[in-house]
């Protein structure tokens, strides 16, 4: 189960920021502090994967945002990173070529993506069309209501 | 930048762009403290908002909380927007109260009527969105409100298939906050049909799930096994054009295949049922087959796919651990990504493969890549991929590679990471001592480990290598002559200095021979450190000086000059002042013999587990780094309390030290801390006589020979004896030394014997205080006076508790056996046969023959029949070897006279022995002491 996930950018500002297990404000500023540093320090051909405390830390940059994940022991760290791509690739397909901007500008949209990909930690839907196909249904829904 | 559909909020958007431009921290701060002033008014104001001012507000309140600011209001209006019929300003109120989950009662009650309505919804968009809130809060309060509702939601035929995918995640997470919201019965078929469902993201959803009750109910879910394989079985064989778009870069199903997989490794074996298994292993081999395949893209995403299958796979396979092929040939498809150009592959393949190795099958299939894996270690530029090197080399390391390997280690902290020393001294240290043949190689790499890493040589380490050298005869005169070579090094550790300090104390006489490290060189070279160190080290020192006044008195006086210099203000420390002047007056009071006594060579540690592994395994609670051989064994380990250097010469020290086996007594023992001040010089030269039987030791038997002494120990109490005995009347001190780090409660000792006995033995005991604090020692004193003669020594019975846990009670038979009350007497060779004749009734003599313990010991023997209390005749047996003995028993009621022969025959290994007294029982009773204890 993925505990957290995490979006910032290479100036080591948070994007995005969405947890799956309870933690109080503090706690939640501490680890994010924490991670930013400690991923921004390594290098790019390093490795993907950490140990970090008692989870598993995976994370990739695309761009200028690094993309950051706790899973646990248990997890599988390849498929977690193709968890991120698919986030990617559907940002990427409802924004038309993402950029940081869209997501600072579009925060709720980012979430409401996320909440289709992922619910409780875990995946519930891998299948690209069928998470855009509900996205699209959420905004015909909005569109809708301009009308009226 | 793309326009986004749906509706902006130009308002919001606005606000984002003036925060964007600040040009400073405080700026922002400022915008942002203008904003929620503004957002506070309207929120307060008496102009009502429509939903969309509201929505715009919430959701610039959560942008700024996003940006790290607190927010402590508007909860109250996104709960409002719950309820709103607009589609986008529900959303909205339903992502703030996710973000900003408020445990406030009376909204939660808001909250979840809210949820209820929309769960009620025909519109699946409005379902969804309940079901997504309720994963996000996740609270007990809503395991309680729902949990009847969603797992209908679950099952029903009715609901649509994006519905059902979130209600099973949903559920899940609900399980994980409040376990019993799941129904039994019925529902768990219903619940492992969902892997049969159409819909692959229902199955996917359904499977992780599934896995979570499995690992609560293994049994009630076991139907799951069979559906679980065959769908699996239908991906693996599916080609990438079947699955459409759950086909990931090629690789069908990729999530859900690793989940099939996981939900298996819950059981083992996964199934009895062969038909069941043979599909299984047709799965396993099939992935491994496709590993073999070339790829189907260059793709990144196709061979991350692909491998995150086949390294679940190969979870499964070593989670079975019964198929030889398998296990061989995932460690052979590994040993290829040991060399992959992807940092991830290779790192996952040593991290897998550490799992390979500790399984009998694949422990030789791992060995083949050793090169490999040292190169890694060196090469790799990435120090978490060093590091699993290191764990891999640990694990797969055995007697036939350990000294190229340990070698190999050596040769790499000389320049490894300093995030990784500590870890691999240990390690080393480890493997050095499991694999040890020869312990000079041993005692090698641990003065290597001190000489290239000594900052991170832990306590635990060089405490270590000490014990072993004093267990081992065979590698005192190899560890003394290295460590004075070590020593001379120009800069040297201070851990190096320990390490020598104590076993040149210990040993250095063994090297004093050659004139390069004679005892005035030794010393010199000891003291030419000494002010370059700690205090605690010094302390050490004085003690290994102390010492060579035993071993060496030629340089006494020299030794003496040097305490003389430290008695005064010059040391700084108290600690060491006092520990100078005493042992200046040691050195000048005590005669030779008392000397030798006092400093006499450290005996044997009692053999337990290695404190390094315990200090390894809690370094690294969640990770694997075992060692195949290493797991369940048990090495020798000190007894943390039994011995110290500084001790034996009656010292009470407390120098900054961890509590934790600390080998050299230098912090608070419970038997070297004496409150009473008595007991040190008691139990100082006793400690050889603990056997290690596991971590009980019951001295009773040997007290028939001693008076002195450890009577029993175990982890939690050490009871110590000092008695004296005149005539028919003796005196006991007991001393009761609390092990643990808490107070003993209810601490209550009681005697315990036959009524019989007791009206022939007198025993007064007195009463101790019902705590015995953490690390304490208390004295308990007993009377004794023998009325007759009598054949049980009473027990004493000590039961307490630790921390209020269970009752503990332990029994232990106490040193008052009959022959605590013998008189020695001395005569001439006729008047002992003549006696010896006079005895020779039926009733008065009895014999028993019984068989040596190895090696016949007949120095041994006299010693202990010295110790027995009688007085052991010389000249009077014609035949040297045979032991005669005459004594008498005093009780209130008669003197007993006893006599004792007792002929060894070495061809035999036997012993005869014969008793001969006036009283049977007395007889009997003598027999019954000593027979086998010789």
């Amino acid at each position: 189960m993925m505990q957290f996930m995490l979006l910032f950018s290479r100036q080591g500002k948070l994007r995005l920021q969405k947890w799956y297990v309870a933690h109080p404000d503090k706690v939640k500023k501490k680890i994010t502090r924490e991670l930013i540093t400690t991923i921004l320090s390594r290098k790019p051909k390093m490795c993907s994967f950490l140990e970090w405390k008692d989870c598993k830390i995976v994370y990739k940059r695309y761009a200028s945002l690094y993309f950051c994940c706790a899973i646990e022991q248990n997890d599988n760290e390849l498929l977690t990173l193709e968890i991120i791509h698919r986030y990617v690739e559907l940002l990427d397909k409802y924004f038309g070529s993402v950029c940081e901007l869209d997501i600072i500008f579009n925060f709720e949209k980012a979430y409401f993506i996320l909440d289709e990909l992922l619910v409780g930690g875990e995946i519930q839907e891998t299948s690209k069309k069928n998470v855009l196909k509900a996205i699209a249904a959420q905004d015909v829904l909005q569109e809708r209501e301009l009308d009226t | 930048m793309a326009p986004v559909r749906g509706d902006g909020m130009r308002g919001l958007a606005v606000f984002i762009s003036d925060i964007r431009n600040c040009k400073s921290k405080e700026a922002e701060i400022k915008r942002i403290n203008k904003e929620l002033a503004n957002i506070r008014s309207k929120f307060k104001g008496d102009k009502t908002l429509d939903g969309y001012q509201k929505k715009k507000y919430v959701c610039k309140l959560l942008f700024i909380f996003l940006l790290g600011h607190d927010i402590d209001f508007g909860q109250m209006e996104a709960v409002n927007l719950l309820s709103s019929n607009k589609y986008s300003e529900k959303q909205i109120g339903y992502l703030f109260i996710s973000v900003l989950v408020n445990t406030n009662s009376d909204l939660i009650k808001l909250i979840i009527q809210s949820i209820k309505n929309d769960l009620q919804s025909r519109n699946p968009i409005h379902v969804n969105l309940a079901l997504q809130c309720i994963a996000n809060i996740g609270s007990r309060d809503m395991a309680e409100a729902f949990s009847t509702e969603i797992p209908k939601l679950l099952v029903s035929g009715d609901t649509m298939d994006v519905v059902k995918q979130s209600a099973a995640l949903c559920l899940l997470r609900l399980y994980r906050t409040c376990p019993d919201i799941i129904p039994g019965g019925e529902w768990t078929t219903r619940i492992i049909h969902l892997l049969n469902d159409q819909h692959m993201g229902v199955v996917t959803a359904a499977t992780s799930l599934i896995d979570a009750l499995v690992k609560k109910n293994p049994d009630e879910y076991k139907g799951c096994v069979s559906l679980a394989v065959s769908r699996l079985s239908r991906i693996v064989t599916a080609s990438y054009t079947d699955l459409q778009d759950y086909t990931y870069y090629f690789v069908p199903a990729p999530w859900l295949s690793v989940k099939l997989l996981r939900l298996l490794q819950n059981y083992n074996p996964p199934t009895e049922d062969p038909g069941v298994r043979g599909r299984l292993n047709e799965c396993l081999e099939t992935i491994l087959n496709k590993a073999q395949e070339p790829p189907k893209s260059k793709k990144v995403q196709h061979s991350n796919a692909k491998n995150a299958v086949l390294f679940e796979a190969i979870n499964l396979i070593i989670h079975n651990d019964s198929e030889a092929n398998l296990l061989v040939r995932a460690c052979n498809q590994l040993g290829q990504f040991l060399s992959n150009r992807e940092t991830n592959l290779r790192y996952l393949a040593l991290e897998s493969m550490c799992h390979l190795a500790t399984s009998e099958f694949s422990h030789e299939a791992v060995k083949k890549h050793q090169e490999v894996v040292i190169l890694s270690m060196k090469m790799e530029k990435d120090v978490s991929v060093r590091q699993q090197a290191v764990d891999l080399l640990y694990a797969m390391c055995d007697r036939t590679n350990a000294e190229e390997i340990v070698q190999e280690m050596l040769n790499y902290l000389e320049t490894a990471d300093y995030s990784i020393r500590e870890e691999m001294v240990l390690k080393v240290a480890i493997l050095a001592e499991k694999y040890a043949t020869d312990f000079t190689w041993y005692v090698d790499v641990i003065l290597n480990l001190i000489r290239i890493a000594g900052d991170y040589v832990s306590e635990e380490v060089w405490y270590r290598v000490i014990q072993i050298v004093i267990n081992r005869e065979e590698v005192q005169g190899y560890a003394a002559k290295t460590v004075f070579e070590a020593l001379q090094a120009p800069a040297c550790h201070e851990n190096m200095v320990k390490v020598g300090g104590y076993i040149l104390g210990e040993f250095g006489n063994l090297i004093a021979g050659d004139s390069r490290s004679a005892p005035m060189v030794q010393f010199k070279l000891l003291h030419s450190k000494y002010h370059l160190c700690s205090s605690m080290t010094r302390a050490l020192l004085l003690s290994t000086y102390i010492k060579f006044i035993n071993l060496f008195p030629e340089i006494r006086s020299t030794i003496q000059d040097v305490f003389r210099q430290h008695s005064n203000l010059r040391s700084a420390d108290a600690e060491l002042q006092q520990r100078a002047s005493e042992y200046l007056q040691l050195s000048i009071v005590a005669s030779t013999d008392v000397l030798a006594t006092v400093l006499e060579e450290m005996p044997s540690f009692p053999e337990r587990e290695s404190s390094i592994l315990a200090v390894l395994k809690k370094k690294k609670p969640g990770r694997v780094p075992e060692n195949a051989e290493i797991r369940d064994n048990k090495s020798p380990v000190p007894n943390a309390h039994n011995n110290a250097h500084a001790a034996q010469t009656n010292h009470t020290v407390s120098l900054n030290s961890t509590a934790s086996s600390d080998l050299l007594g230098l912090s608070t023992p419970p038997a070297n801390q004496s409150q009473t001040g008595t007991l040190i010089d008691v139990l100082g030269d006793i400690y050889s006589a603990t056997n290690g039987t596991g971590n009980v030791i019951n001295n009773a038997k040997k007290f028939v020979f001693k008076n002195n002494g450890v009577l029993f120990e175990n982890d939690l109490l050490q009871i110590g004896v000092k008695s004296e005995f005149r005539q028919n009347l003796g005196r006991l001190g007991l001393y009761y030394g609390n092990k643990t780090q808490t107070a003993l409660q209810n601490f209550v000792p009681t005697l315990q014997w036959s009524a019989e006995d007791a009206l022939k033995l007198n025993v007064q005991i007195k009463a101790v205080e019902p705590t015995l604090e953490a690390g304490a020692q208390i004295q308990q004193l007993l009377t004794a006076e023998c009325i007759d003669n009598y054949s049980e020594a009473p027990s004493i019975v000590i039961s307490f508790r630790v921390n209020g846990g269970a009752p503990q009670k332990i029994t232990v038979l106490l040193p008052l056996t009959i022959n605590k009350f013998f008189e020695p007497t001395e005569m001439n060779a006729e008047s002992f046969f003549a006696r010896w004749k006079n005895l020779g009734g039926e009733q008065q003599r009895a014999q028993r023959v019984f068989k040596a313990q190895q090696p016949l010991d007949l120095p041994g023997a006299r010693n202990k029949l010295m110790g027995f209390g009688m007085q052991l005749l010389e000249g009077v047996d014609p035949n040297p070897d045979n032991m005669v003995c005459a004594g008498i028993i005093h009780t209130q009621a008669h003197k007993v006279g006893c006599l004792l022969r007792l002929e060894p025959n070495k061809q035999a290994q036997m012993f005869r022995l014969t008793i001969r007294s006036s009283l049977e029982n007395v007889t009997q009773e003598m027999c019954n002491l000593l027979v086998d204890q010789f």
